[in-house]
């Protein structure tokens, strides 16, 4: 018998680490952790530039005063109620469109992928209209509005498109002339509308974290708490998918289940983020792409991608906020608009280098 | 070089034998006239319908034996720049549809995709907002002139490098610089309530208002797409079949791809200028003239032509039904009639990639 | 005459198959010896591929019942199924960017949990089974910068981690030249014999069928036609009937199995 090689050249630097006598083991892929690491200092950083920064700026040491609880209470006031949760919001709700993005342009196979495609987004602008328009009601019924508007749409597209199963295809198709109908009832609604009404509607289209306080964080972040760690478990089974419905199932996963699982905590995750701060854009779209680009991963990679969304958004908090000060921007218009510069800027570059 | 030529009409008759439902070249110029006579009957009732139903022989006589009564004003300066906008809009739309997803070889792009809409919408944000421009009138340079540049931006991000400009990068350009763009011009809209007004009014789509200027002006532009799109029909069909097929038979790929940009340029953003940005007809109308008659580029074009304007104008008569004596604007009313078709496409057969 | 039936810890019985509505195969009853390299073998659109993905548990009968180990296939868990059975199907998309050892990596998923994600046993898996189809060279390399032989080698590979006593391979041949085909069934051959593995392939070369298959399942309109050793079931008049195709039975001078040659054009086989 031969002598095997003692260990496997995964064309990648690779740790495996069986703590506890082996009674745990996991392969560790190192550039993904270092990627992760720094993404994650890096939108830290962004953070705590934002708790320091504002109409009364404060300095960085005693931002970081506050944060272990040695401020005094004026300062303490600025950075914690005011501040606070909406960098937390930023990372959390960042790191959720992060991981919704990743978990669509997986199960489509597709690098444009996002909860787009299932009419999330439109929908949830319609639910959001109609509460706005016909009944005047105020932002806790018009986040639920959107939430109803959404999820009904996202049950929808998936109940028309299905057929013993869905065919990716057939769902962006089903996807695509829903969301069609349903921007046009948009723009029917928009013209109708008054001035005031209809331009505040466009504004909480645009997603904005302005003005949101702890309520909002409590929420959401308790949302999240529970579907971002499910979402990180389902991580190797979508790894399997992407191999193909066959290869999946030949190595043990339900496909259909596990693609309908996954659908459903992706479109719950883009649903959280919508209801708390309106449609926020580009950062499902981009995030993933950028984490794979950094990360140098096969397929899609949910833990950089969630890291990525949060860097990405608290980014452009801090954008939205102090680029035209003292102008608020609303926060979804930055991202589109840097999320869209940065892709271009991205396919010169890979060009460049072939 | 004649055994050149003579491959090529055999490929192209080789993608004419493709299926369709209908199958023989006989019955698919029988199918033509027959919709033909349908699109007639659609320029009739357009004439007809209204805010005043006008009977077939009042509009016939103002066509051909014009007095200035009131019934024949209406017919010759209201409804006739009307329809035959509708006419040309709705020709340009779908034969950029077509060309755009023969061009990507993908079956949900859309004559949007290379930039056309987010660049009109850009330019005429910037020409309210900026320079203040009213009126409908004004809008169109400022909207063609948008449409192409942003083209020419896509194409030149889709071909930076050594890369050629293919599909996929292409795809990617557009969906990069259309978000900076569309990010840019909401983030104007929100700013100022005046622009977002007359933007709201004609992001809608409309056909009204319009008067022999629009028409005179725009539609030199399709007419040269239109030229452009005949020119390039067959070694379209090549080109469908591979990039290396294609260059066997003597087409040249680059080229093929440069005059499809150049005629679906022109084509919607001609359209896009003369009405406003109206989805969803160039994205549909292909996909029932491909399932209808099969992928031979040439039929295809012919059946969008016929069909495209149907669309449209049906479109412009329920909007002057369904709100009476008000009017629904046609971009908003496409979708409605068109989106429930095309989910009924892909619900029933295996939609055809190409 | 033998009269010890062999043993099959997979069969089919009594299973009518299909897709959407199309019954392909129905009332049919086959069953996989075990130790065997049993060949599938029929004109197109035979129900050969069908059979294989009914065993393989991608589609579940109307009727009857696939029966891996006593029990109906469908009862067991999926993971318990992916520890007996590999599959290596027709097509799979090898994702964007992976490399060799990480593809093949991903076939040890049915012995691994949340908590045990890479333990001793998966290295020394993926490590074997890279060498037994002799890619341990190209371990770092991305699979889409491989040759179409090369790929189709590290989809083995990662059926071989897997580490199954059963095996079923549907077309494993039909993208690659004359070369690696021979080359992948000699390893075939290998994993049957050395390792004992049971090898189900379906193959659409008649003469790689008959030369390294122990038992043949010859195929048409969705039934079985004949099944057994090659050299007792494979006669001219068996090949008229499944491909229908004229032709002479040679013995292979270096194999001693029978050779098929075509004596000129095929008449169609109704149905077919």
């Amino acid at each position: 018998m031969s002598m095997l090689p003692a260990t496997i050249n995964f064309g990648h630097r690779a740790q495996a680490l069986r703590p506890f006598g082996g009674r745990l083991s996991r392969l560790i892929g190192i550039r993904r952790m270092v990627v992760c690491a720094g993404l994650l200092v890096l939108a830290l950083g962004f953070g705590l530039l934002t708790l320091a920064s504002g109409d009364f700026p404060v300095p960085l040491g005693d931002v970081l005063r506050v944060l272990v609880g040695q401020a005094e209470p004026s300062v303490q006031m600025v950075v914690v109620e005011w501040r606070l949760p909406r960098v937390a919001l930023a990372l959390l709700l960042g790191a959720a469109l992060g991981l919704s993005g990743a978990i669509f342009q997986s199960i489509t196979r597709n690098p444009l992928g996002s909860p787009d495609i299932i009419g999330f987004e439109a929908g949830a602008y319609t639910g959001a209209l109609l509460v706005m328009v016909a009944m005047g009601g105020g932002y806790l019924m018009v986040a639920g509005g959107a939430l109803v508007g959404g999820l009904i749409t996202a049950a929808l597209v998936y109940g028309l498109a299905w057929r013993r199963g869905v065919q990716g295809f057939r769902l962006i198709i089903v996807g695509i002339g829903v969301s069609a109908m349903l921007t046009a009832l948009n723009k029917f609604m928009l013209l109708r509308a008054q001035l005031e009404v209809a331009m505040s509607a466009a504004m909480w289209d645009a997603g904005s974290l302005n003005g949101l306080g702890l309520d909002r964080l409590l929420i959401a972040a308790l949302l999240l708490l529970v579907l971002i760690p499910a979402s990180l478990l389902l991580a190797r089974p979508m790894a399997q998918l992407e191999m193909g419905d066959d290869a999946a199932s030949a190595l043990g996963i339900s496909a259909e289940r596990t693609r309908v699982l996954l659908m459903v905590l992706g479109v719950a995750l883009i649903a959280t983020v919508t209801a708390t701060a309106g449609p926020i854009g580009f950062v499902a779209l981009v995030a993933p792409q950028l984490a794979r680009r950094l990360t140098r991963a096969a397929g899609v990679a949910l833990l950089p991608s969630a890291a990525m969304g949060a860097l990405l958004l608290v980014a452009a908090d801090y954008l939205a906020q102090r680029a035209f000060a003292p102008t608020q921007l609303p926060v979804g218009v930055v991202t589109i608009s840097l999320g869209g510069m940065y892709f271009a800027w991205l396919l010169v570059a890979e060009a460049r280098r072939q | 070089m004649s055994a050149t030529i003579a491959t090529s009409q055999q490929l192209a008759r080789a993608a004419a034998r493709q299926p369709g439902l209908v199958e023989t070249n006989a019955r698919r110029w029988f199918w033509l006239a027959v919709i033909a006579l349908v699109l007639l009957a659609t320029i009739l009732a357009s004439l007809m319908v209204g805010s005043r139903d006008l009977g077939i022989g009042t509009v016939l006589e103002a066509l051909f034996a014009y007095d200035d009564s009131d019934e024949h004003v209406i017919v010759v300066a209201l409804r006739l720049p009307r329809t035959i906008l509708g006419l040309g809009v709705g020709l340009a739309l779908g034969t950029a549809g077509a060309l755009i997803q023969a061009l990507t070889r993908n079956p949900l792009a859309d004559p949007g995709l290379l930039g056309v809409n987010a660049g009109a919408y850009f330019a005429v944000v910037v020409g309210v907002g900026a320079f203040g421009l009213s009126g409908i009138g004004g809008y169109i340079w400022f909207a063609f002139a948008g449409a192409v540049v942003t083209t020419v931006l896509v194409y030149v991000v889709g071909s930076a490098g050594r890369a050629a400009a293919t599909p996929v990068r292409l795809t990617l350009a557009g969906v990069a610089i259309g978000a900076v763009l569309s990010g840019i011009s909401a983030g104007i809209t929100l700013l100022d309530p005046g622009t977002f007004d007359r933007l709201r009014h004609w992001a809608a789509g409309s056909l009204v208002g319009q008067n022999h200027e629009t028409i005179l002006v725009t539609f030199p532009f399709i007419a040269a797409g239109l030229l452009l799109a005949f020119v390039v029909a067959r070694p379209l069909n090549a080109v469908a079949l591979g990039d290396d097929l294609a260059r066997s038979v003597g087409v040249s790929v680059a080229r093929t791809r440069l005059v499809v940009i150049v005629a679906t340029t022109l084509l919607a953003g001609a359209a896009t200028a003369a009405a406003g940005p109206i989805g969803f007809v160039g994205l549909m109308v292909p996909h029932l003239a491909r399932w209808i008659a099969g992928t031979d580029q040439r039929w295809i074009f012919a059946y969008t032509a016929v069909l495209a304007p149907i669309l449209l104008l049906a479109a412009d008569i329920v909007g002057r039904l369904v709100l009476r004596p008000g009017e629904l604007q046609v971009g908003i009313v496409t979708a409605f009639i068109g989106a429930p078709v095309l989910i009924a496409l892909a619900r029933r057969r295996r939609v055809s990639g190409l | 005459m033998d009269n010890s039936v062999p043993h099959s810890r997979l069969h089919a019985d009594d299973v009518t198959i299909g897709y959407d509505r199309q019954v392909i195969s129905s009332n049919l009853s086959v069953a996989i010896p075990d130790g065997s390299f049993t060949v599938i073998v029929g004109a197109n659109a035979c129900g050969k591929s069908t059979l294989l993905r009914a065993l393989a548990r991608l589609i579940k009968p109307s009727a009857g019942q696939i029966v891996l180990d006593g029990k109906a296939i469908s009862d067991y868990p999926a993971r318990e199924v992916a520890r007996r059975l590999g599959l290596l199907p027709q097509s799979s998309i090898a994702p964007d960017g992976i490399t060799v050892a990480d593809l093949v990596a991903r076939g040890r998923y049915p012995h691994q949990s949340f908590l045990q994600q890479w333990s001793d046993a998966d290295e020394a898996a993926v490590i074997a089974a890279m060498e037994a189809t002799h890619i341990t060279a190209l371990s770092h390399r991305r699979v889409d910068e491989l040759s179409g032989g090369q790929r189709q080698r590290v989809w083995i590979a990662m059926v071989l981690a897997q580490e199954t006593p059963l095996l079923l391979l549907d077309e494993p041949t039909t993208y690659l030249d004359i070369t690696h085909q021979i080359e992948l069934m000699e390893l075939l051959r290998v994993l049957n014999q050395r390792d004992g593995k049971t090898v189900t392939a379906v193959l659409h070369d008649l003469n790689q069928a008959c030369r390294y298959g122990t038992h043949l399942i010859a195929m048409r309109n969705g039934a079985v036609v004949a099944e057994g050793a090659p050299r007792e079931i494979m006669t001219a008049e068996l090949v008229e009937a499944v491909f229908g195709l004229a032709c002479v039975i040679i013995e292979d001078p270096i194999a001693h199995t029978p050779l098929v040659i075509p004596r000129g054009a095929p008449t169609p086989v109704a149905g077919v």
